[in-house]
């Protein structure tokens, strides 16, 4: 039989297993942080947390994009997409996500023309579709996705198609890794890291992480027997005193990333700094879009006002995010915040820490 | 929504009420609908019964009008003989409005009544009132479609979603997840090239062989919007009981996986419109299961899980890893999701 | 934070390739992996390839976890 790629990594007996590996540990007490928000995601539906030994403690961290997002960044977007002429098109998970007044799905209901699309491509082929138009493209994500919006805009560009625009809040993962371990609050032992982001960049981009602050990681693939074995390497880079960066999902990640889309991706964003939610302005975190195609930046294009933004009022999100407090440590968790009506940006994703800890736990 | 592509459309007055009206309801409607009942053009439908009376309404919205495996005619008229059905009646008679926006092709109309048509024939229902509406264009997406229908109960059965009891096996007909994705594969972006078709059908025939074989069937279920999830938990909350549902025992086409995989979305929560879930006491589960593979509706009917004692209402799914998490009501609409 | 997905590519053109996940076929662009050709699996993210997917190391992952537990068949096979 071929592989799928899924199936072999979701083998009930190796799950097994690993689970059995992973509770003959008698090491101390481990705090890893699955930094990425499909990892928390992959825990939650096969109920890993439940299953990990009492040793081994997962805290989730700020790695969904969404989550991460500040409210003034979409507060903006959702002004451009309430402007006449203007079709707003962004990623389904963007859709409830509240900003200062209202989110992308109020904002649709008051008449905004607000269109979910499964690649930027789509959002581009409305804009060549639809001349009379601005197409404006809320592009959210971190470096897994912002080479798909570079390859889109480069495209844009190309075939002239001038009424296509990005409002880009792009984020980057290491300077918010390192912004985390600069934090004295920071209690985390080690780093499961973000496997698709890797596969882009790298899996030497965590070794400042690794070598400089001394905590270890491990690039993890998705399915449950990834996610496993990068615990039990992990725990045992701790036990033995070690602190590298190892590369468990090495079938997707290669040794030096993906350097065709790092080039593009440079090619079309600079650096910049960056507001993240609930960790405020982290330096040189952010991707702006370079001067070459400021003429596709809706930031340029349309100047619209948003003094009005301010953070979510008695939302511990940042605290959640950096693992200081869990979700059941917020006054709003359960009560005044839940998926229905979602304070903070934890709430908002599915994938959030919040939300993740009120569809899947006790 | 398509028009003028040469054929004839809907005007404001074909909903006046005068000759174009007439016109319609003759050329159209009772032409395909036909039968004793409907024939006689009153007011209202007369028709003798004797029982136990179900009776439910239903208003059909779907965007594309036409999709694989289906309309907004078949399901609209699956959709108000399953409601019937899952109460354990006997589907019997059924109303159809029909709200029609102005310049909506003739043809597609057509094509949508002879649908609703053949799936009554199949169902075994007849439809014997009915109404149309056009309203201007803009009012409506294209149509919408409002059925209420009529069944009647066996005096010896009684399904209700408050009578699932402690060890009743949980059943499923078929796979889950494939009229969502059908749907959702047809809209904008989505372009796969492989056709999912809608599970779209009625199962007043499983139903009733299902009552046939035990008179222990408690439960009855069509799993439509919010999917398994809303449904499992509706029931466990009504019954006041806890639901243990093995994950891995829950049957997905391959494609349907495949596409929540790539769109990230929760196969539990995709809407059903042909699949019923059954609550059947354990003694006869494997009765009423044998008696559903039998039917072309519930050939890949398998048991997921089961019913068990619990303070509070609750939904657990097991996992693969053998741990416990619940299965929550779903919030908000499903969205393909990149992150 | 990234839904990825392993997929098939079956056919490409212009680097525009028909991908195939578990009997599922859509489009997607190679403008991020170049090199990607017919036959290879790719890992699928927003419409784009962004990663080869290395089979030999696929195998060795998977011959890993069979050392682990001593040798019992996997879901999908290893050959």
């Amino acid at each position: 039989m071929p592989l799928t790629y899924l199936d072999e990594f979701r083998s009930a007996p190796h799950v097994q297993r690993l689970l059995d590996e992973l509770n003959e540990r008698r090491g101390a007490e481990l705090k890893i942080m699955e930094v990425c928000g499909t990892h928390t995601m992959a825990i939650s539906r096969y109920g890993i947390r439940q299953a990990a030994p009492r040793g081994i403690t997962l805290i989730s961290g700020p790695g969904c994009p969404v989550c991460v997002t500040a409210n003034a960044d979409i507060d903006r977007f959702i002004e451009i997409a309430m402007l006449p002429g203007v079709i707003a098109t962004s990623f389904g998970d963007m859709l409830r996500v509240p900003g200062t007044r209202m989110g992308l799905a109020e904002a649709r209901s008051r008449g905004a023309d607000v269109r979910i699309v499964y690649s930027p491509l789509d959002a581009l082929k409305m804009a060549r579709d639809n001349p009379s138009k601005h197409v404006v493209f809320f592009g959210v994500g971190f470096e897994t996705t912002a080479p798909t919006v570079a390859a889109t805009l480069l495209e844009a560009h190309e075939q002239g198609i001038n009424n296509f625009f990005v409002q880009s809040v792009h984020k980057l993962v290491p300077p918010a890794l390192e912004a985390l371990c600069s934090m004295p609050d920071l209690d985390i032992d080690a780093f499961l890291c973000p496997g698709h982001v890797s596969a882009i960049i790298g899996p030497q981009a965590y070794k400042p992480v690794a070598e400089e602050f001394g905590i270890p990681c491990v690039v993890a693939g998705f399915e449950p027997v990834d996610v496993l074995q990068s615990l039990i390497m992990l725990a045992a880079q701790v036990d033995e005193g070690r602190s590298e960066v190892e590369l468990q999902y090495s079938r997707g990640v290669r040794p030096d990333g993906n350097p065709q889309a790092m080039a593009l991706l440079h090619s079309v964003f600079e650096p910049a700094d960056a507001e993240w939610r609930g960790l405020g302005i982290i330096p040189g975190s952010g991707l702006t879009i370079g001067d070459r195609f400021s003429s596709h930046d809706a930031s340029v294009r349309f100047q619209v006002d948003v003094s009005y933004s301010h953070e979510p009022r008695g939302c511990i999100c940042g605290e959640i995010l950096t693992g200081v407090h869990t979700p059941r440590q917020c006054k709003m968790f359960r009560k005044v915040c839940t998926p229905d009506h979602p304070l903070g940006p934890c709430m908002v994703s599915s994938e959030g820490t919040c939300a993740a800890y009120y569809q899947y736990e006790d | 929504m398509k028009t003028e592509r040469g054929g004839k459309n809907i005007l404001l007055a074909h909903g006046s009420g005068g000759r174009l009206t007439q016109e319609l309801i003759g050329s159209v409607f009772r032409r395909t609908l036909s039968n004793s009942i409907l024939d006689k053009m009153d007011d209202s439908a007369v028709v003798q019964l004797d029982g136990n009376l179900a009776f439910t309404i239903d208003s059909h919205v779907v965007s594309p009008l036409f999709f694989p495996g289906g309309d907004i005619g078949r399901l609209s008229l699956t959709g108000t003989v399953n409601d019937l059905a899952m109460a354990g009646a006997e589907p019997l008679y059924i109303c159809a409005a029909f709200v029609i926006e102005e310049g909506f092709p003739l043809d597609d109309l057509e094509r949508i009544v002879s649908s609703l048509g053949l799936a009554a024939g199949e169902a075994g229902v007849e439809v014997v009132a009915g109404d149309t509406k056009v309203v201007e264009r803009g009012a409506a997406d294209g149509m919408f479609i409002t059925t209420s229908g009529i069944g009647l109960i066996p005096a010896s059965v009684h399904i209700s979603a408050s009578a699932a009891r402690p060890g009743d096996a949980v059943i499923v007909s078929g796979t889950i997840g494939d009229h969502g994705i059908a749907i959702l594969s047809k809209r904008q972006g989505m372009d796969f090239q492989t056709e999912i078709k809608s599970d779209c059908a009625p199962l007043g025939g499983l139903v009733a062989s299902m009552l046939d074989a035990s008179r222990r069937v408690r439960t009855l279920r069509d799993p439509t919007r919010g999917g398994l999830a809303a449904t499992l938990n509706e029931i466990a909350a009504a019954s006041g009981v806890a639901i243990e549902v093995d994950e891995s025992s829950i049957p997905y086409r391959s494609e349907v996986r495949a596409a929540c995989e790539l769109l990230g979305l929760d196969p539990l929560v995709l809407a059903n419109e042909g699949k019923l879930v059954a609550f059947v006491a354990r003694r006869d589960a494997d009765k009423v299961l044998g008696a559903m593979r039998e039917h072309a509706y519930g050939a890949g009917a398998v048991i997921i899980g089961e019913v068990q004692e619990s303070e509070k209402p609750r939904v657990y799914l097991r996992t693969l890893l053998g741990s416990r998490r619940i299965l929550s009501m779903p919030t908000g609409e499903q969205l393909p999701r990149i992150c | 934070m990234c839904l990825a997905v392993p997929a098939k590519i079956t056919e490409m053109e212009n680097q525009i390739a028909t991908v195939q996940v578990g009997g599922l076929s859509r489009q997607a662009s190679t403008v991020l992996l170049p090199d990607a050709a017919v036959g290879d699996y790719v890992l699928i993210h927003a419409g784009f390839a962004i990663s080869l997917i290395d089979e030999e190391q696929a195998l060795e992952t998977i011959r890993l976890f069979d050392e682990m537990t001593g040798g019992m068949a996997s879901g999908g096979g290893g050959a």
